[in-house]
Parts: C-alpha cells; structure tokens; sequence
C-alpha cells in the first residue's frame, strides 16, 4: 500500500531536541520538574503549573484514543490522537497497518516515519 | 458588571450571495454593512464602534475600518474563528455599557468558494504557531479533526451514524423554504448514509456548504434602539470560552461550549428549557449534537437520542434550531458560521423567518457557536437575545 508522504515539521528551537533525538530513534517527551506531570505537545512552560520542564524518554507504547481515516485522499491516510502509557495524548498518524481493522483502545507502538525532508516524523502502528 | 440589558441588536443583514467571483472580500464585507444599517434604519454617520474578526482583508480592523471611511472611538478584531460575530456583539455591549461606542458595526465577509477552498485541503499552518511542529506533519484538515469528536463521542456513547444524519435532514428541511439556501433539496437519513465517506465516521452530507458571503449587525444602546422602527433585540446573556488540548489531557466529546452557555445562561437569568428557537453553529453534524449537549438542552451523552426522529425540526420537534438551513444547507459564508447564527435568530424573534419555519411567540432565543477546530483548539461564544 502506498503511504501518505509526510510534510516536515516546521521547527523551533523549543522543538529542536526531539528532533535530533528523533534522528537517533530515540523519542523523547518532557515533563514538569516541579509538578512531576508529562505534557503533550512538549514546551518549556509546564502548561498544568507553569513550572520549569525537562526531555526525557518515553516508552513509545500507548493505545488509540481516537482517529479517522481520509477516505476521498489519494492516498488515504489515518490521523489520530494517540495516549502514551506516560499520559499524555499526541497527535499523530497511524501507518503501517489495515485502515479498516483500526480501533479506539487498540494499543500500538511508536514508529518514526521520515517526512519529504528526511526529518523523523513520530507516527504509530498497531502493537504486534 | 452585566450585559443583560445594556445594549440591542437593531440591525442584521444577510448578504443573498453564494458565489461572489465578482466582488471582492472588501465590497462584500461593505454591501453587508450597507444591508445592516438600512435594516436598522441608520446610517454611516451613526457608527462610533467597529468589529470584526480574521476574515476581513488587511491589518485587524484598520483596512476595513478605512475602506467604509469610518470615524470610530471603538475598533475591536477579536478573532475566535467562526464564532468571532457572536463575541462581537458581547464585546459591543460591553463597550457600549462602558461609554467606549454608542452604534456598533460587526460585519464578516468571505468568498472561500469563488477561491476554492476545501475542508479536506490542509489549512494553512504559521510556522511559528507553537503546535506547528507536533501537528502540521499528520494533515489535520477541518474534517478529519471534526471526525476524531464524532468517532470518540460514538464510542464513548453509543452515538450512532443515524443519529448525526437526522441533524442534516432537520437543516434540509428548513432550507427547502429558503431561495438563498445552496442545498434546498429535503433529504433523508438514508441519503446522508449514502453519500460518500469523507473522514470516518462523516459523510459528505455530514459536512456544510463552501459558500462565498457575508453579513453584518447593528448593534445600539437601548435609548437609539428604543427610538428605531424595527422591533429591538434585547442582549439578554453573553458568554464565551475556549478550549485547547489541555496539555495532553485530552478529552474531545465535549467543547468550550460547556462555560460560554453556562455564562450566558447566569446572565441571562434562564434556562435551556426557555429557549424557543437555537442557532446552532453547524460545520458539521457532530458540531451541532456536542453543542446541544454542551449547552444543556440534553444530558452529555444523550445528544443522539436528542436530534434524532425529527427533534430539532421547526413545527415537529422541542427544539427548532437553524431555521435558514444553517450552514449545513444555505450558508457558510468565509467558512464562518457565527454571523448567520445570529441573523437567523433575530428574524425568529422579530417574526420574520420563513413562514413554513417561524417559531410561535418567539420570545427567547439563543445563537451560540464554536470557531477554529473542535477536536484540538477552539473558541465558544454564546448569545441570549430577547424580544421585549
């Protein structure tokens, strides 16, 4: 199955590090050195307590919260909201797998896929 | 301080254009205001207060503000997406109340259909908007990001395809008596089933029109409303809110929906129960059933079970809601949808909606909206108009 070509990520220097640990398969998050919480998307602001937050790296596992599957697209691809077994939900997409055997609770396991410009891009397929 | 009272709304227009590839976005927003100020019986010399939002063309409300050739005290461009208008006429009274305006002009227009703009094209992404990086990679369009509410909300709740569909049968069929309505052909829920799927679970006919338009309000403090010769509308209850992605802890089947009616309702001194007729912000069939749930007017998770069998028709169900067609059939001008929320419910309450439509001793009417993108970051803005 041909899959959709991912686009790269516009970047910040608040992104930069995950990208470069992305590089080395190695995904990363950040949580709240004040409050102990992980966030999604990652910031240098806690958004729960404004405290100060730090990478660190996550497991990649977590379960399908919610998706849906562009069916008019050529070719068809599968966004998602994903929540990682640290807690928080992402935004992704779901590859590498059968759109129609896709389901909310489903687990699945973190796979970076390389954008148009080679950057490492985190998406999910399903848990073998 | 409260709104209840503080200022009316004496002038609403709705600009008759679908497709306007011979106008441009500023004469429209113009011939909206032009339409406005005649229906309120007012004119250019009367404005002392400006409002609009992201669709107008140039630099916040200065270009516009300009092209009209406006002498204002007050100019205000908050731009929560497409509920923006509803915010705006909020955002009038409370600057009317504070002695900043004393007639207020709120105008949007848009021609994303003579542009061919799509809700399953990519939106354009500001590379510096802190999410860029974390989302413009997995092609969030408006409708798959729509799609993941409905998806979750039908797992979570049992919300059935069938269910949304009745919301689009309700819409056609209040367009069937509007000459302006794009879509005027009455459908069923076996069409909407039928129709091709876009972002699972949405069907074509889940989603609103792409219409090029416009509209405008007038907005006064009661002394000028009162001396009009149109019937004031009385802004009764204001609120809005926003809701993001909650640093990760996400939760989509419900919207900001949920403190901008709670708001509005406290102002206003009411209850869901006595609202006679709802405008209902209708990107898509989801939109409307999180609203009404978020709103009040059902338990959370019942919405379903609410639109369903014929519910939010006019003269058949308990709650008669976009009597124009909404944007789900007659239009969804700049992509959009706050400004003909609220027109809509001020021809209800002046007696002037569609015979076939109108709502009996319409007394007391809500419009309410949400703008942006519903399953990442929005706003919410809701009305309570009253005609006294």
């Amino acid at each position: 199955m041909t899959e959709r070509i991912l686009p790269t990520p516009p970047q910040t220097p608040e992104s930069a590090a995950f990208f470069a640990a992305a590089a080395d398969n190695k995904f990363l998050l950040r949580r709240c050195t004040a409050c102990g919480r992980a966030h999604w998307y990652p910031r240098a602001v806690c958004p729960f307590c404004f405290g100060a937050t730090a990478w660190e790296e996550a497991s990649g596992r977590g379960v399908i919260y919610s998706f849906s599957v562009m069916r008019r697209t050529e070719p068809q691809y599968a966004i998602a909201y994903v929540t990682l077994d640290e807690g928080p939900t992402m935004m992704t997409n779901l590859v590498q797998c059968d759109f129609d055997a896709l389901r909310i609770g489903q687990s699945v396991r973190l796979v970076f896929v390389p954008s148009d410009g080679g950057v490492p891009v985190p998406c999910f397929r399903p848990a073998p | 301080m409260t709104l209840n009272g503080t200022a009316y709304i004496v002038g609403a227009y709705e600009h008759p254009t679908r497709k306007a590839a011979d106008r441009s976005v500023a004469q429209l927003h113009a011939e909206s205001a032009l339409g406005a100020l005649a229906d309120a019986g007012l004119g250019k010399a009367d404005i002392d207060g400006y409002f609009c939002a992201g669709d107008a063309p140039g630099l916040g409300p200065l270009a516009m503000a300009d092209y009209m050739n406006l002498r204002l005290r007050h100019l205000d461009s908050t731009d929560l997406g497409g509920c923006s208008y509803i915010a705006h006429v909020a955002h009038a009274a409370a600057a009317i109340a504070a002695g900043r305006c004393n007639v207020a002009l709120i105008t949007l227009a848009g021609r994303p259909r003579s542009d061919g703009h799509s809700g399953t094209a990519p939106r354009p992404v500001a590379g510096a908007a802190p999410d860029a990086a974390w989302e413009a990679p997995f092609g969030p369009v408006t409708t798959n990001v729509y799609a993941m509410c409905a998806m979750r909300h039908m797992h979570q709740y049992g919300t059935t395809p069938e269910q949304l569909a009745w919301i689009k049968v309700a819409a056609s069929q209040h367009a069937q008596h509007n000459p302006h309505a794009m879509l005027r052909e009455v459908v069923t829920v076996a069409d909407v089933l039928a129709s091709p799927m876009i972002a699972d679970p949405l069907h074509r006919l889940d989603c609103c029109v792409v219409s090029d338009g416009g509209g405008a309000l007038v907005v006064a403090r009661p002394e000028i409303a009162k001396s009009l010769a149109r019937p004031p509308i009385r802004v009764r209850g204001t609120g809005e809110a926003m809701k993001g992605q909650n640093g990760g802890d996400i939760d989509l089947t419900y919207s900001a929906g949920r403190w901008s009616g709670a708001a509005a309702f406290a102002e206003a001194g009411v209850a869901p129960a006595d609202i006679r007729y709802a405008s209902i912000y209708d990107s898509f069939t989801i939109t409307v059933l999180i609203q009404i749930e978020d709103l009040g007017f059902c338990a959370k998770g019942e919405g379903g079970r609410f639109v369903a069998d014929g519910n939010l028709i006019s003269g058949v169900g308990r709650l008669p809601f976009n009597t124009d067609g909404g944007g789900l059939c007659n239009n969804h001008p700049a992509n959009r949808g706050g400004m003909t929320k609220v027109i809509e419910a001020v021809r209800q309450l002046r007696g002037e909606a569609h015979p076939a439509v109108q709502v009996p001793d319409c007394t007391l009417a809500l419009a309410h909206g949400t703008g942006g993108l519903l399953g990442s970051r929005h706003g919410a803005a809701t009305l309570i108009l009253e005609r006294e």
